[in-house]
């Protein structure tokens, strides 16, 4: 029995802005019609929490859930249980159609902590960091740099990337390399 | 001469002294300099050659529109061309080398092209060059390639980093003139988001060297108070150094800041590109003063009138000690009137109307200035530098009047608006006949996605000269910017400014107006591309009447700086010698950027190590630790082979292949693909995907299958394991996965979007790591966990357990023709198995292979390899992979496709298997060579080789190809090209050169 480890072995960019693995994370793709109580009951066994509205997330890295689009959702629990609560919200949706597939592995979780952590993000995706357009509960699927990825900003403005692992050598590269060329001074 | 005047220069700190070369020479300046202002204080007139007569050249301008400053800058890796000068701030330490001349600025032997000037003429490219053919390639390209070009390439990698970032605005207004931040300010008050970017160091445009009144102040405290007010506004973000380079669809617009430029020893970023995206834009660019057409407009010493004033206002800098104005206009008056309050010598002001009696000239005359009206230039007295002008009737064809010295002649030919950020994403232009200028046609502005508006231009970008106008219209343009965006607007009264009121000027397109062709010859257009009068005279005579094809055959406007100067007088020039209205002839388009950016801003973080995301597998790490020789396979690196200490990479190929079939090797598969198909109608789904039946495959087995675009060509092929009643797992090749993934998608949304199917890429979360050779079961075995024995694990199968304590998928297919597993584990545990594979195999002889190998390994088995047997014109059938088409299946993806005539035709060539009688390997891509020619001459061809190498196990080269009635003609033998000549013999042999039963991977 070996040690599950992240592709990023705990790496991190301190700075004034800090970019860091958070290791791993569990986390279930989970499609189906939103709109039914199944699927509402399955994800609130699996985290406890409300489904998200569109382009937001409830919840936190160890226990949320995020919207990815109008039919499938990102599950986030710890990761040790993660094939366990996948399976458990199959049974749940048994009879309706769905699909639960945990992702856990097939991700990267990075963290982004600073003054200006937004432009960090605002260098590398094409979203509008302002806070009055993006807050805590806000979330998106877009692009890193030349890759796909997604985030969201807590309320104390730790903004959590999650990128696919195979490339998560150049997300955390590129964030710690726009970390490292400082603040825009537009974003506050 | 030009000099530094005792006082002045608004922007100089006069108690900074900075230190600086060209060309080697030590020059001085202060900081607030431009590097153009500062070669003027240090009568550093002449700056460059021109481009094709290699014409001494100096600064014409003072700002963007510069088309004769450009240097070399900096050194080594810092080193750039094409550096305007006139955008260049000085700092300590500078380095800068002026272009296009050898041996040396003062002497340039290409300077003899200015007497051949009769034999380059418009076109002369076509003209010239054209025959004999031969000559081309050794003697005209040669040629030209050394006598053209400015600048000279970078040979370093560039030292500085350079960054994007992408902002989101309400409203962003491109120029900080008092138009642009009038505009700021009525959107700011609004509320609304606003971005302001000004190109300059400095906010205020030419209102300060002009100095209107604005709102009871001085231009100064105005402009000061302004920007006061918009920084203190949290919704607006002022940047200077930032040029709006961009106007695209959607309100996207691209700022270039330069940030470290003028301050090379601070730290960070060069330049920054903003990718802004913007609800409305306001281009508040200003306009451009035009140059006069008369002979001799290029030496130096002859400035845009504007310019000179700039230079002693801004920089306390006299381009001479004495200043014939040449104009059309009452503004130029200006700078007569700037030179006389600096204490310089205007000994005339040569007007090309016939009257001139407004307020200005009132003053020019009232200082002692002599006005001549109703008289042009002859041509400029100089060789290098001016030393007078010939003054003539400006009716006339250019007889002398008289002659008078001076050493500058501050020319203007009136002002056009600068509409390029306006015209980038369509906006179209309307002709003011009494300006003399093509202005934003506000009814025909850019639109966005809703149709409307989403550009609006303001001030004398928008044709308006005069301050109270271009006050009175900023402030509407920034209230219907913010009314478009929501915002909410108090209509108060603009703010009053007062300025000279100015008579009409008159439009002066060649000087004197009925120049003989020897004047014309010497009147430039184009300064940089060194296009003249006569020269857009000569393409309307030969036939060019379009203006976008006079401008490429002339190149007027092709230059670096695009014609910014060149454009109107130009056309304006062509539309005369055409009979035709100048809106009539139109206007070149104009695109982004509004100047060069840097190439570094453009690619911003995306170089080095970032510029190009390279996917790693969980094993990623292991493979660089043990010396792997990369290939790129998609976006993933994955070992090619593992060579040895002293080992070539061939050597390690060989002996990785020879050791999997006698022992057992690994493989890292983890890039293969893997999609989740599940739903009620997940078979069907697959059934319609695949060109076999997958709905009724047997949970716990699994299926090779085809995978067909609706043309019937093949796109991807792999093993489907079925993993419950309604969930099938699909692999698919390396490449495919994103690419099979979205075609499941396309159909599952578009086409076939009732059906209850749901795909799920989860190709990353497993390590799929292939243990394969005869050994493979023993290395399961020792590693324990689950049975792996035929009876419970028999081929095309597979099972779900655990091995070496890590929870485990293990498929028996094999991809090599020996007894094999694919392993999948947790990704996060892939490196761990891997470890424990290598650990547990020592004693079975374990050694990873590479990605060559695995090809022999398949291609000795004759299995197809995507992207080699295929290139989307192969069908399935024409690699005897008819056993994979379902005949009962009533329709799936490519069925039709392949019943077409073509598709069906027996002289498809088909897949081979080719053996040389040599033994030799044939060449990739090697044709098989037919009968006859073909229509062009060439040798007919009757098949090519798909897959060709070198076979450990057989000892000698073996070959796939599609070849015609290959399957039918076995053992003969065809002649294959090798390139250089020569050809190789090989004999038709079936394709699967390996086991043929297929015993070896069944035990």
């Amino acid at each position: 029995m070996s040690e599950p480890v992240s592709a990023l072995m705990g790496r991190v960019a301190a700075g004034a802005v800090t970019v860091r693995d958070e290791g791993l994370a569990g986390m279930i793709t989970l499609r189906g019609d939103l709109a039914t109580a199944k699927l509402r009951t399955a994800c609130k066994h699996a985290t406890g929490l409300a489904l998200p509205a569109p382009g937001k997330i409830t919840g936190n890295a160890a226990k949320g859930l995020a919207w990815m689009s109008p039919d499938e959702l990102l599950v986030l629990v710890p990761h040790a249980g993660a094939g366990a609560v996948a399976d458990q919200m199959a049974q749940t949706l048994a009879g309706t159609h769905h699909l639960a597939a945990n992702v856990s592995d097939a991700r990267a979780l990075i963290s982004v902590a600073g003054p200006h952590a937004r432009e960090v993000l605002a260098k590398v995706s094409p979203v509008d960091m302002h806070p009055g357009s993006f807050a805590a509960g806000d979330f998106r699927r877009s692009r890193i740099g030349q890759v796909a990825g997604a985030f969201w900003i807590d309320a104390d403005e730790v903004i959590r990337v999650i990128c696919f692992r195979s490339q998560a050598d150049y997300v955390f590269t590129l964030l710690a390399k726009s970390a490292e060329d400082g603040a825009v001074g537009f974003l506050g | 001469m030009s000099t530094r005047l005792a006082s002045g220069g608004r922007f100089l700190n006069r108690d900074r002294a900075v230190e600086f070369r060209f060309n080697g020479k030590r020059l001085a300046g202060y900081e607030g300099d431009t590097l153009a202002s500062a070669l003027l204080a240090n009568d550093q007139m002449m700056i460059g050659r021109s481009f094709k007569y290699h014409r001494p050249r100096g600064v014409v301008a003072s700002g963007a529109e510069e088309p004769n400053g450009l240097v070399n800058l900096g050194e080594g890796a810092r080193f750039e061309p094409n550096q305007r000068v006139t955008t260049t701030e000085l700092f300590d330490g500078l380095q800068a080398t002026s272009q296009n001349h050898w041996p040396s600025l003062e002497f340039d032997v290409g300077a003899l092209n200015t007497h051949l000037a009769r034999f380059l003429p418009a076109g002369f490219y076509y003209k010239m060059f054209m025959y004999p053919r031969a000559f081309w390639k050794h003697i005209y390209e040669p040629f030209i390639r050394m006598s053209a070009g400015l600048g000279k390439a970078p040979k370093e990698r560039d030292a500085d980093t350079y960054e994007h970032f992408h902002a989101f605005a309400d409203v962003l207004v491109i120029g900080g003139g008092i138009a642009g931040l009038t505009a700021a300010l009525e959107a700011g008050k609004s509320g609304a988001r606003v971005i302001v970017l000004e190109q300059t160091a400095h906010w205020g445009g030419r209102a300060l060297v002009d100095a209107p009144g604005i709102g009871g102040k001085p231009a100064a405290d105005w402009v000061k108070n302004a920007v006061q007010d918009l920084e203190k506004m949290d919704n607006v973000t002022i940047r200077t150094r930032t040029m709006g380079a961009g106007v695209y669809d959607h309100g996207y617009a691209l700022g270039y800041e330069r940030l470290t430029d003028h301050q090379p020893e601070v730290s960070g970023p060069r330049h920054r590109l903003w990718r802004i995206r913007a609800r409305q834009i306001i281009t508040a660019t200003g306009a451009i003063e035009r140059p006069l057409s008369f002979a001799g407009n290029d030496l130096p010493g002859v400035v845009l009138a504007s310019a000179v004033r700039d230079y002693a206002v801004n920089f306390g800098v006299s381009v001479g000690d004495r200043t014939v104005v040449v104009t059309n206009n009452d503004d130029a008056y200006r700078t007569a009137l700037a030179l006389r309050d600096a204490g310089l010598v205007v000994p005339a002001i040569i007007d090309a109307r016939t009257q001139a009696s407004g307020p200005l000239p009132e003053q020019a005359r009232a200082a002692g200035i002599r006005v001549l009206t109703g008289m042009g230039v002859a041509k400029v007295k100089g060789s290098r530098r001016v030393t007078g002008v010939a003054v003539c009737a400006q009716a006339g064809e250019g007889a002398v009047l008289e002659e008078i010295g001076c050493d500058c002649v501050a020319m203007s030919g009136g002002w056009s608006p600068v509409v390029h950020l306006w015209s980038h994403c369509g906006g179209k232009l309307t002709w003011d006949a009494d300006q003399a200028m093509f202005r934003p046609d506000a009814a025909r502005a850019p639109t966005g996605a809703d149709a409307q508006p989403f550009v609006i231009a303001a001030g004398t970008a928008n044709g308006h000269l005069r301050t109270a106008e271009v006050i009175a219209d900023a402030t509407e343009a920034g209230r219907a910017a913010a009314r478009a965006v929501g915002g909410r607007v108090r209509a108060t009264r603009a703010v009053a400014a007062t300025d000279e009121d100015e008579a009409a000027m008159a439009p002066v397109w060649l000087m004197p107006q009925g120049a003989g062709i020897a004047l014309r010859m010497k009147a430039w257009l184009d300064y940089q591309n060194d296009v003249k009068v006569s020269d857009v005279q000569l393409a309307a005579r030969e036939g060019y009447e379009s203006v976008e094809h006079a401008k490429r055959y002339t190149t007027l406007g092709m230059a670096t700086d695009q014609g910014k100067l060149s454009n109107i007088n130009g056309l304006a020039v062509l539309s005369q010698a055409l009979n035709a209205e100048i809106p009539q002839v139109g206007i070149t388009t104009f695109r982004p950027p509004y100047t060069p950016i840097s190439m570094g801003a453009i690619t911003g973080a995306a170089r080095g190590a970032l510029f190009q995301p390279v996917r790693q597998t969980p094993i990623h790490g292991w493979h660089i630790d043990n010396g792997a020789d990369f290939e790129p396979v998609g976006q993933w690196r994955r070992p090619f082979a593992f060579p040895r200490a002293g080992e070539t990479v061939h050597d390690a190929v060989t002996r990785e292949i020879l050791n999997t079939r006698s022992n057992v090797g690994l493989l890292d598969a983890s890039t293969l693909g893997k999609l989740i198909v599940k739903g009620p109608d997940a078979g069907h789904f697959l059934d319609m995907l695949y060109t076999n039946v997958m709905s009724t495959l047997a949970v716990g087995k699994c299926r090779y299958g085809l995978m067909c675009s609706e043309n019937g060509f093949l796109i991807d092929d792999g093993v489907v394991a079925r993993i419950d009643d309604d969930t099938w797992l699909c692999h698919t090749t390396t490449g495919g996965a994103e690419r099979i993934h979205g075609h499941m998608e396309d159909w599952l949304q578009c086409e076939w979007w009732d059906w209850q199917v749901y795909v799920a890429n989860v190709t990353e979360q497993f390590a799929q790591i292939a243990v394969v050779g005869p050994n493979a079961r023993k290395v399961l075995e020792k590693l324990g966990g689950m049975d792996v024995s035929k009876q419970t694990l028999p081929f095309m199968q597979w099972a779900d357990g655990t091995l070496a304590g890590i929870p485990a998928r293990v498929f028996r297919i094999s991809f090599s023709g020996e007894l094999s597993y694919e392993v999948a584990v947790p990704a996060s545990q892939g490196r761990a198995f891997w470890d424990a594979a290598l650990e547990a195999g020592a004693e079975f002889g374990i050694m990873p292979y590479g990605t060559e190998g695995l090809h022999v390994l398949r291609a000795e088995k004759g299995f197809i390899m995507i992207g080699d047997e295929t290139d989307g014109t192969v069908i399935p059938q024409d690699l005897g992979l008819g056993w994979a088409i379902s005949k009962k299946k009533s329709d799936y993806l490519g069925k039709r496709g392949q019943e077409r005539s073509h598709m069906a035709d027996p002289n498809r060539w088909k897949l081979v298997g080719l053996e040389t009688l040599d033994g030799s390997v044939i060449e990739d891509g090697a044709y098989a060579i037919g009968e006859g020619v073909n229509d062009n001459g060439q040798r007919n061809t009757v098949g090519r080789v798909t897959s060709t190498y070198f076979s450990p196990t057989l000892g000698r080269g073996i070959a796939m190809g599609l070849v015609l009635h290959g399957p039918d003609r076995m053992g003969e033998v065809i002649t294959l090209t090798r390139t250089g000549g020569g050809s190789v013999q090989a004999r038709i042999v079936d394709p699967v050169f390996y086991d043929k039963a297929g015993e070896k991977q069944d035990v």
